[in-house]
């Protein structure tokens, strides 16, 4: 016969707990996958779009009924996309590269030296994140027809070179860095620029990896001054290029979403180079002390 | 090698002055350690040395050549930190080269000089790994081989024992000193650790309020401390001072005892106070001093610490570990009248 007598243990033991437990689980695990759906779903409609005819775009369904590369075939082959890729890898490539250098050595000097204005220079700096690109649209072309950098690369990139956030964001990280390190490369014989190349740098790079993808992602999806400031198709970049695939009649959905498929792709190969960097941080961070 | 001179060094931040014009010569080749309290100002005046902070006034001279306007790099100083400093995304042989990165000298010589001094802090092993990969006196070590590789006039130490555990700090103290006595450099160690000023230095500087208190040996400040605050800052637990006044060689305490010392000159109006280390105060000594109660008593080993409630206050005092008074009991403490220290009530000076 089973003894079905309850033990002490089990008659201590809250029964509602691992039920609780549970439910809680499957509501995170629910809003995670809710929230998944949200951010995917985009996507997913982008690239089932790019594989569909024309008359099959404003059905909406996600599997498409006759799936074709055509429409990749023709982008491709439209010398004009070949051109506004190119534009928005040499546009977004030299202005993250210059966020790099000059976001990171103006957010050194203002972490790490000690000079009059120190304080107000920073929130200078600070101040311009509140003022909104629709602003400053003007000012800048203005600025581009003075200098006669209207439908040029040095037009487009000029007030992206660098950037208030990536000052704050790259200040915020060298505060991180101790001063020790510094000092000790100062006693080494290292000039300050060395120190800020060979000692600061190389512990900042996940900030700097961040800072990359964000600045590669911001400079590939502009829209807006690229779309003032460029006249000619041949300077277009591919968002300014993309809307440029249909006219006010007919849009060219099919197309516009082939273009911003194949778009994505350096995007996706970025993150992946930069991501590495951004893990390895959070490990040596982990490690430390 | 080199000697080092400070002459009246002052330093100010805006219009508070931190260093008050402290001098002091170190002999090539000497170990001397600055020892105080925090905010005492050892470790300012061990960065003006380094030229990592700006002096305010004075003269700063190291073998005989005034630095004050040299950048740190041009000074033939090495400095090891309290956070050790080291790269971490550099490896061990990096991390040491890196003090030769400015030198001239040959690539295969840099080499040798690299293996040389990861000879003497037994290291070679380790030369290809990352600091993380180490324990902390490995990364001190590691510390000490980048100061150690460009041959320095002198060694800057700011607190590097600091951050380990008792053991190695222990085991790094005696390293430091064998490694002073193998290459012989000139050695300017900050601490706020009076172990390990008494057991590392040639000569302690002992510092509070940005003032050197005393200049000495570790034997001359322990025995003859200059003032009240060195008597009690070295040696542990801290020297008991007890109220009175002196009259000739007969002290009164304000207790009521009275102890004979030995012939002083007193400064003041008479008012004393009269030192006296608990390594020297015993329960029945022949020469006794002070009555009290044992409120407390801490074993040892082969002694026991009694904490003894008097009419001057409480004073601590060193019984036998084996057969020390009890609790509550009372007891009559005493000491040999030559380790007695008296000091002027007001100034704290001892007198001489």
């Amino acid at each position: 016969m089973t003894d079905i007598t309850p033990t002490a243990d089990a008659l201590l033991m809250p029964k509602s707990a691992p039920r609780t437990r549970n439910m809680g689980q499957i509501i995170r695990w629910l809003l995670l996958f809710i929230g998944g759906i949200i951010m995917v779903m985009p996507i997913a409609y982008m690239i089932s779009t790019s594989l569909k005819w024309p008359h099959e775009v404003y059905n909406v369904n996600l599997i498409p009924d006759e799936p074709t590369i055509e429409n990749y075939t023709y982008v491709l082959e439209d010398g004009r996309f070949y051109w506004w890729f190119v534009n928005s890898i040499i546009i977004a490539t030299i202005t993250t590269i210059c966020n790099l250098l000059f976001d990171s050595l103006v957010g050194y000097t203002l972490c790490k030296f000690r000079f009059p204005g120190r304080t107000i220079v920073f929130i200078a700096i600070l101040s311009t994140l509140m003022i909104p690109t629709e602003m400053l649209v003007i000012p800048w072309y203005l600025m581009s027809q003075s200098f006669g950098w209207l439908d040029s690369y040095w037009g487009i990139m000029f007030p992206g070179l660098m950037t208030a956030f990536g000052t704050f964001l790259m200040k915020q990280f060298f505060e991180s860095v101790p001063d020790d390190f510094i000092e000790a490369a100062r006693i080494d014989g290292l000039n300050e620029l060395q120190i800020w190349w060979t000692v600061a740098m190389p512990l900042v790079k996940p900030a700097l990896a961040a800072l990359a993808i964000f600045v590669f992602l911001g400079n590939w999806t502009a829209f807006l001054w690229p779309l003032i400031v460029t006249n000619s198709v041949d300077m277009y970049t591919i968002p300014v290029g993309l809307s440029g695939f249909g006219d006010e009649a007919d849009v060219a959905w099919e197309l516009i979403m082939t273009g911003a498929a194949i778009s994505t792709i350096p995007t996706l190969v970025v993150f992946l180079i930069f991501q590495r960097f951004i893990i390895r941080g959070v490990v040596m961070a982990g490690l430390k002390g | 090698m080199a000697n080092l001179a400070l002459r009246k060094l002052t330093k100010s931040y805006g219009t508070t002055e931190v260093l008050h014009g402290i001098s002091l010569d170190v002999a090539d080749g000497e170990f001397v350690v600055f020892v105080g309290p925090s905010g005492c100002g050892k470790s300012t005046t061990l960065r003006m040395i380094a030229g990592l902070e700006e002096t305010t006034s004075g003269i700063i001279e190291i073998g005989g050549r005034e630095v004050n306007n040299l950048e740190p790099k041009e000074r033939d100083i090495a400095m090891v930190f309290q956070n050790y400093a080291i790269y971490p995304h550099m490896s061990v042989k990096k991390n040491i080269a890196f003090g030769l990165r400015s030198s001239k000298m040959p690539k295969a010589d840099k080499e040798k000089r690299i293996q040389e001094v990861a000879g003497i802090l037994d290291m070679v092993d380790l030369l290809d790994r990352k600091p993380s990969q180490l324990s902390g006196g490995q990364r001190q070590r590691v510390a000490i081989g980048r100061a150690m590789v460009r041959d320095p006039a002198v060694f800057l130490f700011d607190e590097p024992l600091s951050n380990l555990d008792a053991q190695l700090r222990t085991q790094m103290r005696l390293e430091i000193k064998k490694l002073h006595q193998r290459v012989g450099n000139t050695i300017i160690f900050v601490t706020h650790d009076q172990v390990e000023a008494m057991t590392m230095a040639d000569r302690i500087v002992i510092m509070k309020d940005g003032y050197i208190q005393q200049v000495g040996t570790p034997a001359e400040v322990f025995h003859k401390p200059a003032n009240t605050f060195v008597a009690r800052f070295i040696g542990a637990p801290s020297m008991n001072l007890l109220a009175g006044r002196i009259e000739g060689t007969i002290v009164t305490l304000d207790a009521g005892q009275n102890v004979t010392v030995p012939t002083l000159a007193p400064t003041g109006d008479g008012g004393i106070l009269l030192g006296v280390r608990p390594d020297d105060l015993h329960p029945n000594s022949a020469n006794p001093i002070i009555t009290g109660t044992v409120t407390l008593r801490e074993p040892l080993g082969s002694e026991t610490l009694i904490y003894v409630e008097t009419p001057s206050g409480e004073i601590i005092a060193k019984a036998d570990g084996r057969t020390p008074p009890a609790v509550g009991e009372t007891v009559t403490l005493g000491a040999d009248p030559e380790n007695l220290h008296v000091f002027d009530a007001s100034s704290g000076q001892a007198l001489s």
